[in-house]
């Protein structure tokens, strides 16, 4: 199994979700984070003065996923995730020890 | 006529005052001689009127509006203002700044009945008057109060309430230029003082006089200002060049805040200060329109002076903004709004509409100067601009007054009141601009040097600000044991 971290644009959340719900991925995990990378932060200005933000707003996905779906999630995510600027954020891959539903007791992939 | 006979007022009715207490006291002393005067009203315009006379001079609709108008101008500091500052600072101080203009709010409204408004509007001398009136001694439902027109009289008490909502705000205002960093209780003390001893005094050298049907028996009975023939049609002077020094006084005598510089300090709630900012607009046709004491056209014309000056004003702001920056903001369309409604303020019942555009263009430039480039030039942490919008803007206006109320221009002039019934008065611009500067100046030496006097004074007694730890903190915090936001 593999846990797959995907942190990207906020506004392509919905592209993204709805290629994964394609794909047959059948849960996720969102959070709004903030973060830098590359991309640089804006200016704000106030009545004049200016103020640097280095933090950008992002949307983290965390997904469990079946290793031999998993390039197919990462194809998918990047796909609908792109849109060729700085700041489009970045997809991280983790091997994934064990997952259990709590419900039933079902574990690993019949988990997911 | 001589400079100090000439008194203003707009076509028909204007300008700020009223003199209940002279009134009744020369109703009394005329009374004998014209005891057959109450058979004559119906004859045409009576001198000096009794307080019988007056009572028949009384209008519901007048009473209406200045009841209306005070409530208006009371919103403008609560919630308006309160929430204008409020969303300006960060989220640890918010509670803070809604804390302090509401107490001073309440602390002026029982200064202003104990002895405020006796010191601004009753005759003692040129610079403040008696204390004949203190603790309302004398107003009753059945006393009234002078308007701008002969023979037409309000309430004394809606007069005494629709003051008291100006010196209410003053202090308040003050509050924005040393925001995030002022100990509460001193602060407390320095608005009780400074109401004693520049908003009591400026308001009564503006806006005393004996009122149209007594100023020919009494011409010398007249605040210092009036007596200048200054122009200051809802407080330019009084309310917004004195608080604007004031605050700039005060942020230079406190200091700037820990971290100025070099903590970012952005508004914690652009929507706060948006909501604010509007109430202020709307509350300011109390604070211009009622100014003018009478429900009438120039009240009208106060009223459309005041929402097109601001819209113009605030237009001009972004269109700077655009051409400065690259992007409108939303803080800077509103800054641009208040500066304008600040600026009008002086002019809104002397000024034609399409003038009342021009004025608010000019406020509009001058005020973004002041607060985006010359504050950062200068470093002073003038935290909300008091300075720059209030006190530059009140300038502007004042000055610009002077323009635009005449009549070559569309205004409406003066209004000679030392003949019965009065008359308009013979308009030049260059005379009235030399009064515009007394007033001006008068006013930025006088709050300058009391503001300067009572910061100082606490400052080495009581302290003005909170410890550095503190100050970190937030106020809301460490002066008020509540936060704003709990979640």
């Amino acid at each position: 199994m593999k846990y797959i971290i995907a942190v990207i644009k906020p506004h392509k959340l919905d592209p993204v979700r709805e290629a994964l719900t394609a794909l047959g991925v059948s849960g996720m995990t969102v959070t709004e984070v903030k973060g830098f990378g590359r991309q640089k932060g804006q200016t704000e200005i106030y009545r004049g003065a200016e103020y640097e933000t280095n933090m950008v707003p992002k949307v983290k996905i965390e997904i469990a996923c079946a290793t031999d779906q998993a390039p197919a999630v990462i194809e998918a995510i990047q796909h609908a995730a792109e849109t060729g600027a700085i700041g489009d954020g970045k997809i991280f891959e983790f091997e994934l020890a064990g997952a259990l539903r709590i419900r039933t007791g079902d574990t690993n992939e019949t988990a997911l | 006529m001589s400079k100090t006979l000439k008194f203003i007022g707009a076509a028909g009715a204007t300008l700020f005052a009223a003199l209940p207490a002279f009134a009744q006291e020369a109703a009394e002393a005329v009374a004998d001689g014209a005891a057959a005067a109450t058979a004559a009203v119906a004859e045409g315009p009576i001198k000096a009127p009794t307080v019988e006379q007056m009572a028949t001079m009384v209008d519901k609709g007048d009473t209406t509006w200045m009841l209306i108008s005070s409530a208006l101008v009371l919103l403008m500091s609560i919630p308006a203002l309160a929430l204008f500052y409020g969303g300006l600072v960060r989220t640890k101080n918010m509670l803070s700044l809604l804390m302090q203009v509401f107490m001073i709010v309440s602390v002026a409204a029982l200064v202003w009945v104990t002895y405020g408004y006796s010191l601004a509007f009753t005759s003692g001398g040129p610079f403040i008057g008696g204390l004949s009136k203190a603790f309302l001694a004398g107003v009753s439902t059945t006393t009234y109060a002078a308007t701008f027109s002969n023979n037409v009289y309000i309430p004394e008490y809606a007069f005494v309430i629709f003051q008291m909502t100006f010196a209410c705000i003053t202090p308040a205002l003050i509050v924005g230029a040393f925001a995030e960093r002022i100990k509460f209780t001193p602060l407390m003390i320095f608005t009780v003082l400074w109401l004693t001893f520049a908003y009591f005094p400026i308001a009564h050298m503006v806006w005393y006089w004996a009122g149209p049907d007594f100023l020919v028996d009494a011409p010398t009975d007249v605040g210092f200002l009036w007596g200048k023939a200054a122009l200051d049609f809802a407080g330019g002077t009084v309310v917004h060049i004195n608080a604007g020094i004031a605050g700039l006084v005060g942020c230079l005598i406190i200091g700037k805040r820990v971290g100025f510089g070099k903590e970012a300090t952005p508004p914690h709630s652009l929507t706060m200060t948006m909501i604010g900012a509007s109430l202020l607009w709307v509350g300011w046709f109390g604070f211009n329109a009622g100014s003018n004491l009478e429900s009438n056209g120039i009240a009208a014309l106060a009223f459309m002076n005041t929402f097109v000056a601001t819209a113009a004003a605030a237009v001009a702001w972004c269109i700077i903004e655009q051409l400065h920056h690259g992007k409108p903001s939303l803080l800077g369309a509103v800054t641009g709004a208040v500066a304008g409604l600040v600026a009008i303020t002086p002019a809104s019942g002397f000024a034609a509409p399409m003038t009342s555009i021009l004025l608010g263009f000019v406020a509009s430039a001058v005020c973004y100067l002041f607060v985006a480039v010359v504050k950062n030039k200068l470093k002073y942490d003038d935290t909300l601009d008091v300075f720059g919008v209030h006190g530059i803007g009140g300038i502007v206006g004042a000055i610009g007054t002077a323009i635009v109320a005449d009549p070559a221009l569309g205004g409406q002039g003066w209004i000679d009141y030392t003949v019965f019934p009065a008359v308009p008065g013979e308009y030049v611009m260059v005379d009235q601009l030399i009064s515009q500067l007394w007033a001006v100046g008068t006013t930025v030496l006088w709050t300058g040097l009391v503001s300067a006097v009572l910061f100082y004074g606490l400052k080495f007694t009581l302290g003005l600000r909170p410890t550095e730890e503190a100050e970190r903190e937030g106020l809301d915090l460490s002066s008020h044991g509540e936060r704003a936001y709990n979640y």
